[in-house]
């Protein structure tokens, strides 16, 4: 029997705002630990949240940007469980009305080759809903230590529905939520500070079979490449229990990215009864259509949106498109280049092939490159106008990455500009390599044109390799036709 | 003055100080004298603070020796209830679980008083965590009511009730979940006001139920709750559901609110169990407020029946939640037999916490477990709406409500060990909070055996004014104000 995997995604998405979700203390990652607390959250007796509005800002963005349905009210529940990273042994979350329904996240399959736009599918959303992250647990060889540092940052979880059959579209899914996620300024999603987190929800059932099968939720899966492999292996795993005849059971399982290899946790029995009610401690919110509306205005063009725009305003390829557009910084800045140089394809050649592998090799990143779309754009047209030819342009942008000075003047500095600027020296070389071709004169006379090529040789190596190519070939054709 | 300073109301005090016949130091000793002196018998302090109450009274003095006197509670001694944060103070709940627990903040009431001037005066007994009727469920005793020691003060602000009624305070504050200001103001024979749910800030105040909890002062006269209540009154950007209303003057609204006044009396709130002699008091009151010219309707509010039920789902359900942080491992009671983490929940909580709070926990958590939610709490979400619309139903017609406090008079310490028993002594003022409304308890007589007896006013949500009015034209006119418990 054939069967097909369906994958559901649980992502925690960690909201950076500068104080916490339900109080004034700050917000971040790295401190010594419980300095970022206040008496809301370590929850002393008598503290109560308040709630903080740029996280629900944020979370009504992610929405709009996701198409998500918003709610008309932001209410506020509790879930109750115990556990020591947890200061209440509450956690302030959103149970049966989630601030933001629906929707769904665009994402790219792998092509059929690496320069080839792959298939793009929408995974449907269930929710988006807003609550409070928890506090670490730091274990000792004899006791364990909690550190409330990250208690009470907002974090909002985004559900999708089990519409994922492969590896390779959650790995999609998640690379789409999180360019969403930093598009939209909402989190920098970086998952070693445990800003993106993931859990997924992995079932098998046989071809065709339109019931989902026993649900295994997979924990712990802390990179977006352990998320692909994890959910590979367990897919394979229920494939080999089924095939050897045994029976799934509905469990939750702890991943180990190390070791590729996964545990039962707990198993359904276990589940926690939550008692989910309304905080008494909250109001709820009313989100009117104004204060959608300002979101929206804030909303930028997603990377798929981008990708279209500039297949269609700039002609580029996919292969530069796919480098370009996952980074907004990176796609703003190519565009200003663009723009200034009227040559948007070299401009993204230099940027995509040139100028990130000297960021990379430099270990320095774009905003600080001395190297501006100015400089980018002079570029191209030095080479553009022939003023300077490719192997020169590639060392004036080695020096000028280095420097940050002007490109003309490092060529000037450098005597790498196209020369000569004599035309009577320049028609002369042309003459003799004519003269000395009669074969080459022949076959271009009969209508081959590449056979020009065969004069220049001769000329670039008279002008020492300096001679502007532009320039070469218009001399050649003009003398060509008089002959 | 009188020798008996500790047993004048805040009004004259404030006169004496402004016109320097008196300095808080002075006023400040003399309650503490008279605390030492007497609450060995009534133990209605859990702890008090000696040293820091002087130098508070020492700064108050030298602020209005420097002209910035800060008005009428500049000086003034007033006591709190235990679970409403002062930095540096004990904060226990009158519970094992919080018995070494210090608070590192202030709670809102508490800013509000230091910035009004007023000496903050020990820290007063309770039931545990707010849960009770008598003070009975304090893990540190009970108190004792300064009427007769051998009886409760009523609860669970018994200990704000107790300290005032016996001149170891010159006002408090207790807090009011289910009637736990007005019961024991009615049962010691002092004035007691619950405000609107939202009108003070509950910051700071250990959370019993957060729907219903609201602080509120305890005093001698309804002129200084007007006073108290002015003082701590306001929207609170740290408390979410605290209103965002604009606070009158509700001393000088006194003399200005005259009516004339409709009052309902629900038939309701005069059935089977109450006390006949406390029937007699509230009907003479009844009668005062009629040759007042005001306009004596009685009026129904039919889901009363349901009102203890409902109460005790919701007022459990947020506690089982509110109370899960009490768990060992930040502060409090941590258990030293604990295993494992699992067992140092198990075995703090079941150390720290007695048999009332264990019950209500229980209780909470079984009314919003899986399965039983919408049969308990969401149903009892419903009836709470039902029960507010009837006081608002009755409210077309009247301004205020006028009822019994306490089916009873103080009781024997002891004498109810039924719990639901006990719970039946809030039967006339728990509707007031799941209602949301203010609700304010004046003295009206004494039992023949020499027992305060309290009649509750009812308002309009925010309409403190018209009710402080209401009561002080009562108040005024009879003389049970100046009757204080022989000590």
């Amino acid at each position: 029997m054939n069967y097909e995997a369906v994958i559901g995604l649980e992502v925690h998405v960690q909201i950076k705002t500068k104080s916490k979700i339900f109080t004034r203390v700050a917000a971040g990652y790295g401190h010594e630990p419980n300095t970022l607390t206040d008496p809301v959250v370590l929850a002393l007796p008598g503290a109560l949240p308040v709630m903080n509005k740029a996280a629900l800002d944020a979370v009504i963005k992610a929405g709009l940007l996701l198409g998500c349905d918003i709610a008309p009210v932001c209410k506020w529940d509790r879930k109750n469980y115990f556990y020591p990273d947890s200061p209440k042994n509450y956690q302030i979350s959103q149970y049966d009305q989630p601030i933001c329904l629906g929707g769904s996240v665009e994402i790219e399959l792998p092509g059929a080759a690496r320069n080839l736009l792959g298939q793009h599918k929408k995974i449907p959303l269930t929710r988006i809903h807003l609550e409070e992250d928890v506090g670490k647990l730091n274990h000792g060889a004899t006791d364990s230590l909690v550190d409330y540092n990250r208690a009470g940052t907002p974090l909002m979880e985004i559900v999708s529905e089990p519409a994922m059959h492969t590896a390779d579209e959650a790995f999609a899914y998640l690379t789409s939520i999180r360019a969403t996620m930093i598009y939209g300024g909402i989190s920098d999603c970086d998952m070693e500070k445990g800003q993106l987190r993931c859990d997924a929800n992995i079932s098998i059932r046989p071809v065709g079979e339109t019931k989902l099968g026993v649900k295994v939720e997979l924990k712990n899966l802390n990179s977006i490449s352990f998320v692909r492999d994890g959910i590979a292996h367990e897919i394979k795993r229920q494939l080999a229990v089924v095939e050897r005849g045994g029976t799934l059971v509905q469990e939750t399982r702890d991943y180990d990215g190390q070791a590729g290899t996964s545990q039962s946790l707990r198993s359904k029995e276990m589940a926690h009864d939550y008692r989910y009610f309304p905080d008494p401690d909250l109001m709820p919110v009313k989100v009117d259509e104004a204060w959608k509306q300002k979101l929206r205005t804030e909303c930028p063009e997603l990377p798929f949106a981008k990708q279209e725009r500039f297949f269609k305003d700039y002609q580029l390829p996919y292969t530069l498109t796919s480098v370009l557009v996952w980074d907004k910084d990176l796609a703003d800045y190519f565009e200003e280049a663009a723009k200034l140089s009227g040559k948007p394809q070299a401009a993204g050649n230099w940027i995509v092939n040139d100028l990130l592998r000297e960021l990379g090799a430099a270990k320095l990143d774009l905003l600080t490159s001395k190297v501006r779309p100015t400089h980018i754009a002079a570029l191209v047209q030095l080479v553009d106008s022939g003023a300077v030819l490719t192997h020169a342009a590639k060392e004036i942008f080695v020096e000028m990455f280095a420097t940050g000075d002007d490109p003309g003047a490092i060529a000037d500095r450098r005597g790498l500009k196209a020369a000569p600027t004599d035309a009577g020296e320049l028609e002369q070389w042309c003459r003799d390599s004519i003269a000395a071709n009669a074969k080459a004169l022949a076959e271009f006379k009969a209508g081959k044109d590449s056979a020009i090529n065969a004069f220049k040789g001769s000329i670039m190596k008279a002008a020492k390799g300096k001679a502007n190519p532009k320039l070469v070939d218009e001399t050649l054709r003009r003398l060509l036709a008089a002959s | 003055m009188s020798s008996e300073l500790f047993l004048r109301p805040i009004t004259e005090l404030a006169t004496a100080l402004d016109e320097k016949k008196l300095s808080s130091v002075e006023l400040t000793q003399t309650v503490i004298a008279r605390t030492k002196a007497v609450d060995g018998r009534v133990k209605a302090f859990n702890s008090f603070d000696e040293s820091d109450a002087l130098t508070q009274a020492a700064a108050s003095d030298a602020r209005r020796a420097a002209g910035q006197a800060r008005g009428p509670l500049e000086g003034i001694p007033i006591g709190l209830k235990d679970v409403i944060a002062v930095t540096g103070q004990p904060l226990t709940a009158s519970s094992k679980m919080l018995a070494n627990f210090v608070s590192p903040y202030d709670a809102t009431v508490t800013q509000k008083l230091k910035h009004a001037g007023a000496v903050l005066w020990g820290r007063l007994n309770c039931d545990e965590f707010a849960m009770g009727s008598s003070t009975e469920n304090s893990a540190f005793g009970p108190t004792g009511n300064p009427w007769d020691t051998t009886r409760v003060p009523g609860g669970s602000s018994g200990g704000s009730a107790a300290a005032l009624a016996a001149g170891e305070a010159i006002a408090t504050l207790g807090s009011d979940t289910g009637g736990s200001i007005r019961q024991p103001a009615a049962l010691c024979g002092v004035v007691g006001l619950k405000p609107t749910y939202g009108l003070v800030s509950r910051y700071g105040l250990i959370a019993f139920a957060s729907s219903l909890d609201q602080i509120g002062p305890f005093a001698r006269t309804v002129e200084d709750a007007a006073i108290v209540l002015g003082a701590i009154a306001g929207h609170d950007e740290r408390d979410s559901t605290s209103f965002k209303t604009d606070i009158p003057n509700y001393r000088a609204e006194l003399a200005t609110r005259k009516g004339p006044w409709k009052l309902g009396i629900p038939k309701e709130y005069f059935g089977e169990g109450l006390d006949p002699e406390i029937a007699t008091a509230v009907e003479q009151a009844i009668t005062f407020y009629q040759k007042q010219g005001c306009e004596i309707k009685e009026v129904s509010l039919p889901h009363t029946r349901y009102c203890l039920d409902t109460y005790y789902v919701i007022a459990t359900a947020e506690a089982s939640s509110n109370l899960a942080r009490y768990d060992g491992i930040r502060y409090g009671h941590r258990s030293k037999n604990a295993a494992d983490a699992v067992d140092l929940y198990s075995q703090s909580r079941a150390e720290g916490f007695g048999p009332e709070v264990k019950r209500r926990i229980i209780l909470g958590t079984y009314v919003l477990s899986s399965g039983y939610y919408d049969a308990y709490y969401l149903r009892a979400q419903k009836v709470r709406t039902l029960i507010r619309q009837d006081f608002l139903n009755a409210f077309r017609d009247v301004d205020a409500l006028l009822t019994p406090t306490s089916p009873m008079p103080a009781f024997k310490i002891g004498e109810k060990a039924d719990p639901l028993a006990l719970y039946l002594c809030d039967i006339y003022t728990i509707g007031v909070n799941l209602a949301g409304l203010p609700g304010i308890s004046v003295p009206c007589g004494l039992t023949k055996s020499g027992l305060p007896i309290g009649a509750q006013l009812i308002g309009q949500p925010f309409q403190e004014a018209n009710l402080l009015a209401l009561a002080h034209a009562y108040e005024q006119a009879h003389e049970w104000r100046n009757q204080h418990p022989k000590l």
